[in-house]
């Protein structure tokens, strides 16, 4: 769990030098006195549970600790390149302060971040504050050098140099000369040891597998709802439709039996409802099925049943499909109903003339673009049917992005990590 | 008649084997597999072919493949392809080369024996036989968007939609009950509206019709 940054470790630039050195003074401006004041409300936050104030604020008080820890967070990987994903257990919407209160301190995260206060105040705030003083310092050596040391009182110590008189100056130059040198190595390396050392401190072990975790549980929940509710239906319509219908075939049939010596012309017409109905069952196990696994995916593939939905869209679509092979048949099936869904969504509500549908594979991703020249406006969320599009596809890890300014064009892009077989 | 056919569900193959041998029809073989057809197609020579989508051992389309390939090699060869479900993709696809004798049927159609196998016979004698199905797909294409340049009367629809289905002029008096005369009126003003030429070849009717109804992709 190594990330480094593009201004980690080694000598920067005289600019990214001075950028550091910036940001080093910025950073220990900030983390001083915010984590002495964190760490303060928080100590006294929690000594003041056991007569009941505690309780009310400690929340409060954690969730600015909280807040103050993912500012820095934010920090570490603009200004460092280093990561450090927040783990915090998510608190119930509807908890009282009392569960709020002690689920918020029986999170580790949160021990983390306190365990972490005094150390950003101490070794944080002094790696934060070097950068901008093994840069500050040599310029104050240099203008000692070149003049400044006649006004200074006789006997100025400038490092280990005694400054007394234009020769000692001109010592007190030559070390601040070193220690520009020094500088130039070890500025930009001072603040991105600052990060390490936070992400050292605040960072869980195994943060990224922890978020990774919360995910994985997040888009399992997801899949096995759909799953359930599809089979739901699927049963449903399984009952109430073909079902039935063949089962009504079954007592025309019998009925026909006993109609069929006396009364010939009744059982004639049976005959020919019981042939409707069993048209009817297999039209709606059809659908059904088409539902479940569309046959043409079956049978050919992604590309060609895209093409084959395209061709029953009332409105003109161009598809192109670059794939060089076949997806896993769940990959498939849910970049299949993703098209369809954003099909059906800008045959509803885009008044596009035309789609273009665009498919391919790249880099491991299974990229699909769906663009139409419709109105525009389309967002996911606002019951659009999008929002489902995308949990199905964070089963797989994939994305869904919509770009759909007002006036159009709306281009739906997904992008599902697979390989081809 | 001679007839190959393939399925391989044994209930469906029997059923088929017992109908079409109660119309007149002589089975040449009756398979159950995709390599099996091929063999069959290019040794038996048969007058037409009824070939189920779906064939093992692949289980997708290797029924159609098998029909398109062996149309290939002998051009011409009808061929009736059956489906559970019908797709314009698979249609568009036995109808590209253009040859004529082929149909793409929806598996319900045989309930209704007569027309199937007047479906069979239409086929075997070098017309076509579309499911109603693809062609209401189609024709519900067109009627969505309005930018069509011919308007159809309804009736006019109608007897596209019977004509695109492979039918002749007859069947479609005879289905419509007016009389030949008005058909012909009809197709001819269908054909003007469409820009297309008068022929008297069933079969270029419909590649015409699907011709023209593909025309804006």
């Amino acid at each position: 769990m190594t990330i480094d940054s593009k201004s980690g470790s080694g000598r920067g630039t005289g600019r990214g030098i001075a950028l550091a050195a910036v940001r080093g003074l910025a950073l220990s401006l900030v983390s001083l006195p915010g984590a002495v004041l964190c760490f303060v409300l928080s100590v006294v936050s929690i000594a003041l549970i056991p007569i009941g104030v505690g309780i009310v604020t400690t929340p409060y008080v954690l969730q600015g600790v909280r807040a103050f820890a993912n500012g820095r967070r934010v920090l570490a990987a603009e200004w460092g390149g280093v990561r450090i994903p927040p783990t915090y257990r998510p608190v119930p919407e509807d908890a009282n302060p009392w569960g709020r209160t002690f689920g918020m301190l029986g999170d580790p995260a949160t021990w983390r971040d306190l365990r972490w206060l005094p150390v950003d105040m101490t070794a944080g705030f002094v790696t934060a504050l070097l950068p901008a003083v093994l840069l500050l310092y040599p310029l104050e050596g240099l203008a000692i050098a070149v003049g400044l040391w006649r006004v200074l009182p006789e006997g100025y110590w400038y490092g280990f140099v005694r400054v007394t008189g234009q020769g000692s100056a001109l010592g007190a130059g030559a070390l601040a000369l070193a220690l520009l040198f020094l500088a130039h190595f070890f500025v930009p390396r001072l603040l991105h040891g600052h990060f390490l050392l936070t992400r050292a401190v605040l960072g869980s072990p195994g943060g990224e597998l922890a978020e990774r975790v919360r995910v994985l549980t997040e888009t399992r929940r997801d899949a096995v709802d759909t799953s359930a509710a599809e089979l739901r239906r699927i049963e449903r319509d399984l009952h109430d439709g073909a079902q039935a219908r063949l089962v009504a075939v079954g007592m025309d049939l019998g009925t026909i039996e006993a109609l069929l010596d006396t009364d010939p012309a009744k059982a004639k017409e049976l005959i020919a409802q019981a042939r409707r109905s069993s048209v009817e069952a297999l039209a709606e196990l059809r659908e059904l099925v088409r539902g479940i696994h569309p046959p043409v995916l079956a049978e050919r593939g992604l590309g060609d049943a895209v093409r084959a939905l395209a061709l029953r869209l009332p409105v003109a679509t161009e598809v192109s499909v670059d794939l060089p092979g076949r997806a896993q048949a769940p990959v498939e099936s849910a970049a299949y109903f993703a098209v369809s869904e954003v099909l059906t969504n800008a045959v509803k509500h885009s008044g596009a003339d035309r789609v273009w549908i665009d498919l391919h594979h790249t880099d491991g991703h299974l990229r699909i673009g769906v663009t139409d020249n419709g109105r525009g406006g389309a967002v996911i969320g606002a019951g659009s049917g999008l929002t489902g599009v995308e949990r199905r596809l964070g089963t797989f890890d994939g994305v869904l992005a919509v770009s759909s300014p007002a006036g159009g064009p709306t281009m739906v892009t997904v992008e599902i990590p697979c390989a081809l077989s | 008649m001679r007839v190959v056919l393939a399925e391989d569900l044994f209930l469906l193959r029997d059923g088929l084997v017992r109908l079409l041998e109660a119309h007149g029809f002589e089975i040449a073989a009756a398979v159950e597999s995709g390599p099996e057809l091929a063999r069959a197609l290019a040794e038996l020579e048969p007058d037409v072919a009824v070939v189920d989508v779906r064939l093992p051992p692949t289980h997708t389309d290797e029924g159609l493949q098998c029909a398109l390939e062996a149309r290939r090699r002998r051009p011409g060869l009808p061929v009736l392809v059956l489906s559970q479900h019908v797709e314009q993709l698979y249609a568009r696809e036995l109808l590209a080369d253009g040859s004529g004798g082929v149909g793409y049927l929806l598996k319900d159609r045989v309930f209704d024996a007569e027309q199937f196998v007047d479906a069979v016979r239409r086929v075997a004698a070098g017309g076509t036989a579309m499911d109603p199905q693809v062609i209401q797909q189609l024709l519900a294409r067109r009627s969505g968007g309005d930018r069509s340049p011919a308007r159809l009367t309804p009736r006019e629809l109608e007897v596209l939609e019977l004509m695109a289905q492979g039918r002749t002029n007859a069947a479609i008096a005879a289905r419509l009950v007016v009389t030949e005369r008005a058909i012909a009126k009809h197709t001819a003003n269908i054909f003007a509206k469409l820009g297309l030429e008068v022929s008297d070849d069933d079969n270029r009717r419909v590649l015409a019709v699907l011709a023209y109804l593909d025309r804006d992709r």
